[in-house]
């Protein structure tokens, strides 16, 4: 790659974005990211979940090619078709998950692909272990080079990572959330190694949720808010509080229909749900006619705790109570009974059978209960799945149009219906609006206002604050596997709910 | 801050990386085992010398197709038409032989080789380029090779003596008491298993079949390396397909049916796993050994036609759960040496 390397002072831009834009289909992932990156730097990259912060990484890395903008590197142009390229051309990405290989070695895994070799092409293995040595001894870290990857924690295939990028002598590195699944001691440790390859020259991008490890780590933070870049400023010149309100500040528009009903019975109650490691002393309730919203990060566990109480995932400790009856754990056939419903948030993977008709896919939880004896015809599904198809204005040519051709909105819409055609008490519902256009987002709000109307309880998990604010009558915030704020209607704002979800003390309970 | 400058070099890593060679070591003593019972019910076995030499002669055509059939299950693909690409390659030969007369044996040799990796060039590039499983591409060109090989022979067969006395002299022949044939099976295995364990291309086949995804990430010429695999495979087979020929003399268009599952069987029983990423050529070419061994020693033992099917089949079960409980026990392990840590 012909990029000045040479001659670069800490002032020069060694990565520089400007107003690109990325799209897929109708939907904008960046409409206008700007981001410049210097040498001997650590950058802090911070904004809400769908702020557009992964698709800048994947158009650094070379997985994904912007539409349009800038893209420079050490002043030169670049437009990376491959992560190939991006990596040839000095950009490391860390990512919170790292992909290695089990079955080789951590030697062979820093190497793979590029391996030194003699005239006869035979790898040095020596001289591959020997730079592994001295980079593991800079970075300070006691790790086995000749062992297998398998059963590494996720800290330290990260220095696996770190360690490739720096034998690869890389001078952009990107760490997109690495502390995510780090514990204090190994955040210490990657906090270390951090510095030191900003002390080395190099400029490094830290994406992080936690304010905490921005101020301790990072020299300057840009914020990014819906796809569009907000801010770059120096780390001493601002606050918390700022940042918290340039990530959420804009606003609630009245996008969504929410009405005022009557608030009932208690429906759905948990009570200290705990499963170790994922989520811990989980307590509320729903009530008829009530929207409860689950907020919260990526990551926050507030899916692992619908699956719990819904019978998909086990958990140690607590009790499901529908209208006062207890809910077996571990069965979603007793939980369906007892009137619960739950449409996932992967729709593809988990709630639709993708290459099945629309009707069959409406009637799949109600099968048992539509067949006579133990015969299911096309007309009786049909029949049975058209109310639901008409009343959720699903757009399919007929009923047996397969589901895999409809637009993400359209297949949200047919995985409602299949289990509102349940007739469930409590609707838990996880990200009902991700991916989906603007129009069926309204319609899709619209349905569930109406269905607490008519005094069903609805549980809407919600990465999206203008959806938890304008929908929910009470917000419960979970941080970490546990509720650390529950706030009401009328007290809900952006600020408190971003700062429940980020901050580990608990101001607003 | 956790600032060690000593690295930890802990037995651990070195046990598992012990753990692949223990597992060929294992079926080595298997063989021996073998070996030493059909000897102490007839010494002949072993000690005569028509013994001595089937006991390295008979492996040696499966020792080949099966350390092609390995590179391709490291790759996390297979290769089942290995038996056809040898049989095609075994009636190329006679007929090179009966159409060309005077043809040197060389010449006959290179292009059994070449025509089986051009057969396998077509497998791996269905595979890498339609991206369909290997297990359906080969699936059919395992018929379609074969029905190529019935349209091109016939009902006809190439017979001994339409074949040159050197020729067939080859596969009987010794040198310093071992056949001709098991030295060149055996230079093909240590080249082989150097090329899988000392270059770049080797280790690659083992990180693709590890995970194909991060091979992807990584940036490594997957499509090259697959097509790679399964040309090596081909002419693999079509080496094989010569020492057939020369072995038993006579080939049909029936040559070499049913060898894809001993040659799987072989790989699996040496401890490739079928998943990929996993096992050495080594051990392929033990479990090939192993393999034929004891289809010769069962009936000596005196166990019956019957069961005799029954023991390979529960051999490769065994091995297959065998590597399945040390994967576990290691991942154990591995986890449990993490968390102390």
């Amino acid at each position: 790659m012909a990029v000045e390397v040479e001659n670069r002072s800490p002032a020069d831009a060694a990565l520089e974005l400007h107003r690109v834009v990325k799209s897929f289909g109708p939907v904008v992932a960046l409409r206008s990211g700007s981001l410049t990156l210097r040498s001997q730097s650590i950058h802090a990259l911070i904004g809400e979940n769908g702020a557009g912060k992964s698709t800048l990484v994947k158009i650094m890395a070379g997985l994904y090619r912007r539409d349009s903008g800038e893209f420079r590197l050490h002043g030169g142009d670049v437009d990376f078709t491959s992560t190939a390229q991006s990596k040839a051309a000095g950009i490391a990405v860390i990512y919170q998950e790292p992909t290695l290989f089990p079955d080789l070695s951590v030697t062979e895994n820093i190497f793979m692909g590029r391996q030194p070799t003699n005239a006869i092409g035979r790898i040095d293995r020596r001289s591959m272990r020997q730079e592994v040595e001295q980079i593991f001894q800079r970075l300070g870290v006691a790790l086995d080079p000749d062992r297998i990857t398998e059963g590494l924690s996720i800290a330290d295939q990260q220095i696996i990572e770190i360690a490739k990028a720096i034998s690869l002598d890389a001078s952009v590195l990107i760490m997109d959330e690495p502390t995510a699944a780090l514990s204090g001691v190994e955040v210490e440790r990657l906090f270390a190694v951090a510095r030191s390859l900003r002390d080395e020259g190099r400029a490094v991008l830290f994406i992080s949720h936690r304010f905490d490890e921005v101020f301790a780590l990072c020299d300057t933070v840009t914020v990014m808010r819906d796809g569009a870049y907000i801010s770059t400023t120096p780390i001493a010149e601002t606050t918390v509080d700022e940042l918290v309100r340039q990530m959420v500040g804009r606003d609630v528009t009245e996008l969504f229909p929410k009405q005022t009903v009557p608030i009932g019975e208690p429906l759905l109650e948990v009570s200290g749900l705990t499963s170790p490691g994922v989520f811990h002393d989980i307590s509320f309730n729903v009530r008829a006619g009530e929207i409860v919203a689950l907020a919260g990060l990526v990551g926050a566990g507030r899916s692992e705790v619908a699956r719990a109480l819904f019978g998909v995932d086990a958990y140690r400790e607590g009790q499901v109570r529908m209208l006062g009856e207890t809910v077996p754990r571990r069965s979603p056939t007793h939980a369906m009974r007892a009137g619960l419903a739950l449409v996932p948030e992967d729709r593809r993977k988990q709630g639709l059978v993708i290459e099945s008709g629309v009707g069959s896919n409406i009637t799949m939880a109600i099968r048992s209960r539509l067949a006579k004896f133990g015969l299911l015809t096309t007309g009786m599904e049909n029949r049975a799945s058209k109310e639901w198809a008409s009343r959720l204005e699903v757009k399919a040519h007929a009923l047996d149009t397969i589901s895999s051709t409809l637009s993400g909105g359209n297949q949200q819409k047919v995985v409602l219906a299949k289990w509102l055609a349940t007739h469930p008490r409590v609707l838990i519902i996880d990200e009902p609006t991700r991916g989906i256009d603007v129009g069926t987002k309204a319609e899709v709000h619209r349905l569930l206002s109406q269905l607490a109307g008519e005094g069903m309880g609805i549980l809407m998990i919600s990465s999206e604050l203008p959806e938890v604010l304008g929908m929910a009558d009470r917000v419960l915030v979970m941080r970490e596997g546990r509720i650390t704020a529950e706030i009401g209607r009328s007290e809900a704002t952006s600020e408190n709910v971003m700062f429940a979800a980020t901050h580990a003390t608990e101001l607003h309970s | 801050m956790t600032t060690t400058t000593s690295i930890r070099r802990s037995g651990l890593g070195k046990a598992i990386g012990g753990v692949g060679r223990a597992r060929e070591f294992g079926i080595l003593i298997a063989l021996a085992l073998v070996v030493i019972a059909a000897t102490a019910k007839n010494p002949n076995f072993l000690f005569s010398a028509d013994g001595w030499r089937d006991l390295l002669l008979t492996p040696s055509i499966l020792v080949l197709v099966a350390v092609g059939q390995a590179i391709v299950i490291i790759t996390r693909n297979v290769d089942l038409s290995v038996g056809s690409v040898m049989g095609l390659t075994a009636y190329l030969t006679g007929r090179l032989f009966i159409d060309i007369p005077g043809i040197p044996i060389i010449v006959v040799v290179i292009a059994a080789v070449v025509f089986g990796a051009l057969l396998g060039l077509v497998n791996g590039a269905l595979v890498a380029f339609a991206k369909v499983p290997a297990m359906v591409i080969t699936l059919g060109t395992l018929y379609a090779y074969r029905g190529i090989n019935v349209l091109w022979a016939g009902s006809d067969r190439v017979n001994a003596s339409d074949m040159p006395k050197d020729f067939l002299a080859l596969g009987t022949a010794q040198l310093i008491g071992i056949p001709v044939l098991a030295i060149v099976a055996l230079i093909v295995l240590a080249i082989a298993a150097w090329y899988m364990r000392n270059t770049r291309a080797g280790r690659e086949y083992y990180a693709i079949g590890s995970d194909p995804a991060a091979a992807e990430l990584y940036g490594l010429k997957v499509t090259r390396r697959l097509l790679t695999a399964f040309v090596l495979s081909g002419a693999l087979a079509g080496l094989a397909g010569v020492f057939y020929a020369a072995r038993y003399g006579s080939v049909s268009s029936q040559a070499g049916a049913g060898w894809e599952l001993d040659a799987v069987g072989a790989a699996v029983i040496g401890g490739i796993a079928i998943t990929g990423g996993v096992g050495s050529v080594w051990g392929a070419a033990i479990g090939a050994m192993l393999l034929m061994t004891i289809n010769r020693a069962l009936p000596i033992l005196g166990i019956q036609d019957f069961w005799q099917r029954a023991v390979v089949g529960a051999l490769i079960i065994g091995a297959i759960v065998l590597d399945r409980l040390l994967a576990v026990r290691q991942k154990r392990r591995l986890i449990e040496a993490r968390d102390e840590s």
